[in-house]
């Protein structure tokens, strides 16, 4: 009951942890289909309608409902963690942000049993998505309609929480990286999720109500689909991999005893790519016939954002030079994310040179290049994060071992997988062809990618398996953890955290606080005020409620083309939604106290449990 | 000792690299380019690529010294120096990429203004040297068209070699991409909106195209040709197309039109006579695949027209066999494909 009430930003990170993980394994095996379906030519395991299904589903549940609340989910757990603050600026509209993902995914997932899922490609292009697929494009317009307002809602939330909650002391060029990371990605999804909701609103309204906006035959224009599209989705692609930068740079820099170098060019380069995240857009569409013009201008925009990456990249390889470098499981991923994420940021390059990307889109070359920067950058720098967060999370350790089976498995499975399409798509194989004829010569390199997807698939098994074997005898973890090398304020308080973070606010005085901190021969950060009673929200059961009436809405918009009554179930989901709206608006919840005796009592029980 | 080791691991994947790239000499591939546009995109590839691999060596160096020089030893517990930056680096590993990415930069910008060369009427271009065609993409098959010579194809394009063939791109119902990777890169037929494009080949040949844009079930299957024929043999070929359906030749053959005129020429033409929701079948005996997918033969042919959803998905030609459309006999379904077979210009084609 505690878990569908919380509002506490930790317990909602691992409600996002568990439900992107469990989606994660669903967009797995869609993935091993895929693999399976394409290891031989001319393949009749899955047929061509089935396949785009799988494939459409893979890419929406990796990109929507796994990676993201895997970010969310780590940074819920962190983020307020080391900036000192007690909870996010918004508990409730947290909890309403969880639960909007989740049934939205749940919704999109529903497809399967109902009529088929969608199948025109995550990228949905009209007219195929809009009026030539069935059913299962309603439910990807809905689902992903629902779980993009929890995203929205997350974001702002963070972005408040990030500006309003720091710790005294705690300036911007103070802000850990990987808050630094989570506030440009918060901004990006500021600003790129509503292009998202516009555009699927206008699929909503061509689909189910006779709207003409990307029909050509009645007058619309498909090209206006792919420019919303890109305009959320390619910042959709930074709003990923920034927070993946962030995690590498915590996670390179505790884990080799070294401040992180060049810290300001660090966060400019942050912000740098962030922006130009936005003005990129179109590269997705060099072959559409924009003109020469267009075309041009995306594609040096596009290189530029090399020149930043390159800097990270620097910094964080001087970063390790002189330092100490243990080979953690967290590290080991942090470190495999370097040279993999290199590989795809240069063929990313390659991709901006206009003319040969005539040559490369849309073919293999380009599902090598984006699973280099989503799988080989995003995922491994999530897995980084979630080995070096885990203990801070639970309080206890994933076991190391495991861990470095599931890194070595995971890391050469990835390169076996992905290598050899960058050669597929040069030879001339497109993506989202579900199957190949023979004489190509495309079947042995398909056959090895085929075995590498095997292999990550047993890494993932390792990984579920480490946290079963853990969750019931791990490691206990100490507050600060990993070897008391922690360096930013999440690492200065018990693991797992007490309910209310921090029981005094630290002061902090400079970057690395606790590091700094320590080397003053300080075992805590000072404290910024006395002990105090902490004012705690309430926990409440109102955003399930609220977020289950916008699923049933969602039900009755889908079946509405069928059937209009159903819009009355529409409509009644909708009531469920806005009344629990008006009755939390009405019903004033002032939370609760706790007194400072009781959090002495607290406190020292859980010094007692460390030593 | 070790370091050299560590290197040496990447021997194979080196060797392996240099092996798959000249493996790569297929008839789809865009490493082995035949048409002026496929060479000039492989020049930039290589350039970027040569580039690029600088870059991960540059990479790869540091990382493998500094992951192997600075691990952590057993007995050393101090604590290292706390480096702020140096900005001396800082500024140098941003201005070298800079200068690579100009270098990249200048010959792309070129290269897109000197292929959006897209004269758009028959005015504009000289017809000596230069030929039009409007290519329009359907679920699943394409259709070509030559404005100036009154002639219709479709799944196998012919081109004269050597002249300058201006494309207009258009298509019927989703979003399609045209693609033939030994000649030129895609460009996308958009329904609605016409695309321009130009290419040329240097030397006769059946060259291997396909969509690259996801356009539904069938997607994987809609493939098609470019028949590059010497300009003097392709005028021999505009001039035998011109004059319709042959006569068939034989009883069987006879039957066949009769089965065709009342079955098939709602939808498919021969040559100017017929519907054209289907593909134009002028020419059909000269086919180098049927409908892009399957073999050319009188078997394969037959089972087409009796099952074509069986072979593709989704399409809007309808199954003879089981009712869905009008039921047709084996026996038919054999005098239509001998009919069909028929229909020559003579040709004589380039070997694949």
């Amino acid at each position: 009951m505690d878990w569908i009430t919380t509002v506490d930003h930790k317990k909602i990170g691992i409600l996002y942890l568990m439900s992107g993980f469990l989606f994660f394994l669903f967009g797995g095996i869609e993935a091993i289909l895929i693999r399976v379906q394409l290891a031989v030519p001319e393949n009749d395991f899955l047929s061509g309608e089935i396949y785009n299904q799988i494939v459409t589903m893979h890419g929406t549940t990796m990109i929507f409902l796994a990676v993201m609340p895997a970010i969310f989910g780590l940074m819920n757990a962190i983020v307020p963690l080391q900036i000192g603050a007690r909870d996010v600026a918004f508990p409730f509209m947290n909890a309403v942000s969880f639960w909007m993902f989740f049934f939205g995914g749940v919704l999109l997932n529903c497809s399967w049993f109902l009529g088929g899922a969608p199948a025109a490609g995550w990228t949905a292009y009209a007219p195929l998505s809009d009026i030539y697929e069935g059913l299962g494009m309603d439910f990807y317009v809905l689902g992903l309609q629902i779980a993009g307002a929890g995203t929205l809602m997350g974001g702002i939330n963070f972005l408040v929480t990030i500006v309003n909650m720091r710790a005294p002391g705690l300036t911007w060029m103070r802000l850990p990286m990987f808050t630094w990371s989570i506030f440009i990605t918060s901004v990006l999804i500021l600003f790129a999720f509503p292009a998202l909701t516009i555009g699927l609103f206008l699929l909503f309204f061509d689909r189910l109500f006779g709207g003409n906006f990307f029909d050509p035959s009645a007058g619309g224009n498909p090209i206006i689909w792919e420019h919303i599209f890109w305009i959320f989705g390619h910042p959709e692609v930074y709003i990923l991999i920034l927070p993946a930068f962030g995690i590498l740079s915590d996670v390179i820099s505790q884990h080799s005893r070294k401040r992180i170098f060049g810290y300001t060019s660090m966060v400019l380069a942050l912000v740098l790519i962030g922006f130009l995240a936005f003005m990129v857009w179109a590269h997705h569409m060099f072959t559409v016939g924009l003109g020469p013009v267009a075309n041009s201008v995306f594609a040096i925009m596009t290189m530029a954002i090399a020149i930043p990456t390159g800097v990270k990249i620097f910094n964080w390889l001087f970063t390790l030079w002189g330092g100490q470098i243990r080979f953690t499981t967290a590290n080991l991923f942090a470190l495999g994310f370097i040279p993999t994420f290199v590989m795809g940021g240069t063929t990313g390059v390659m991709l901006a040179v206009v003319t040969a990307d005539f040559q490369f889109h849309d073919s293999y070359f380009v599902v090598a290049h984006f699973h280099y920067v989503i799988v080989g950058g995003l995922v491994f720098g999530l897995f980084a994060g979630i080995y070096h967060w885990w203990p801070k999370i639970f309080g206890r350790f994933l076991n190391e071992t495991i861990g470095k089976w599931n890194f070595w498995l995971f890391f050469i499975g990835f390169h076996l997988t992905f290598f050899p399409q960058h050669f597929l798509g040069l030879m001339g194989m497109p993506r989202r062809n579900f199957t190949y004829p023979a004489e190509l010569g495309w079947g042995d390199m398909n056959f090895i990618s085929s075995i590498g997807a095997a292999f990550m698939g047993v890494a993932t098994i390792l990984f579920t398996w480490n946290i079963v074997v853990t969750s019931i005898k791990g490691e206990k973890a100490k507050g600060d953890a990993w070897y008391g090398d922690g360096r930013t304020l999440e690492w200065s308080i018990s693991s797992p955290a007490p309910e209310y973070n921090f029981a005094q606010t630290p002061l902090v005085k400079e970057f690395d606080a606790f590091w700094a901190e320590k080397r003053n021969g300080n075992d805590r950060v000072t404290p910024a005020e006395p002990l105090g009673e902490i004012h705690m929200p309430n926990n409440s059961i109102i955003p399930i409620i609220m977020s289950f009436g916008a699923f049933i809405a969602g039900f009755g918009f889908i079946f509405s083309a069928e059937n209009k009554s159903s819009l009355f179930v529409a409509a009644f989901g909708l009531a469920i939604m806005f009344g629990s709206m008006l009755v939390h608006s009405l019903y004033d919840d002032h939370g609760h106290h706790l007194i400072p005796d009781e959090l002495k009592q607290k406190e020292s029980k859980r010094k007692g449990a460390e030593a | 000792m070790k370091l050299i080791s560590r290197f040496g691991r990447f021997a194979p994947l080196v060797l392996a690299f240099l092996l798959i790239l000249s493996g790569c000499n297929t008839n789809s591939s865009a490493l082995n380019p035949v048409g002026k546009n496929a060479k000039m995109q492989a020049d930039l590839m290589l350039l970027s690529l040569g580039i690029m691999l600088l870059v991960i060596l540059a990479v790869m160096v540091i990382f493998f010294y500094v992951i192997i020089r600075f691990r952590k030893r057993k007995d050393d517990d101090s604590i290292p120096e706390q480096v702020e930056g140096n900005t001396k680096l800082e500024i140098i590993w941003t201005v070298i990429p800079i200068i690579l990415i100009i270098i990249i930069a200048i010959p792309t910008v070129y290269q897109v203004f000197v292929l959006a060369d897209d004269r758009p009427s028959a005015s504009e271009i000289d017809k000596e040297n230069a030929i039009r065609i409007k290519v329009t993409a359907h679920q699943y098959w394409w259709q070509f068209e030559y404005p100036d010579l009154g002639i219709q194809t479709a799944t196998d394009l012919y081109v004269p070699t050597g002249k300058k063939v201006y494309v207009e791109l258009t298509s019927k119902d989703v979003i399609h991409s045209f693609w033939v990777p030994t000649l030129f890169g895609k460009q996308d037929a958009n329904p609605g909106l016409v695309n321009r494009m130009w290419f040329e080949v240097p030397k006769e040949g059946v060259y291997l195209g396909q969509c690259a844009e996801l356009c539904g079930a069938s997607h994987a299957l809609m493939d098609f040709s470019v028949v590059a024929l010497s300009p003097d043999k392709f005028e021999a070929w505009k001039k035998e197309m011109k004059k319709g359906a042959d006569e068939p030749k034989t009883a069987e053959a006879k039957q066949g039109r009769k089965i065709f005129k009342q079955q098939c020429l709602r939808c498919h033409a021969i040559g100017k006579n017929g519907g054209n929701v289907g593909p134009n079948l002028a020419a059909y005996g000269e086919r180098t695949m049927i409908s892009g997918i399957l073999e050319y033969n009188k078997k394969n042919l037959k089972n087409w027209i009796l099952n074509a959803p069986k072979y593709k998905a989704d399409i809007l030609m309808p199954s003879f066999s089981d009712g869905s459309g009008a039921k047709l006999t084996e026996q038919q379904a054999d005098a239509l494909a001998e009919y069909l077979m028929q229909q020559k210009t003579g040709i004589e084609l380039p070997q694949q």
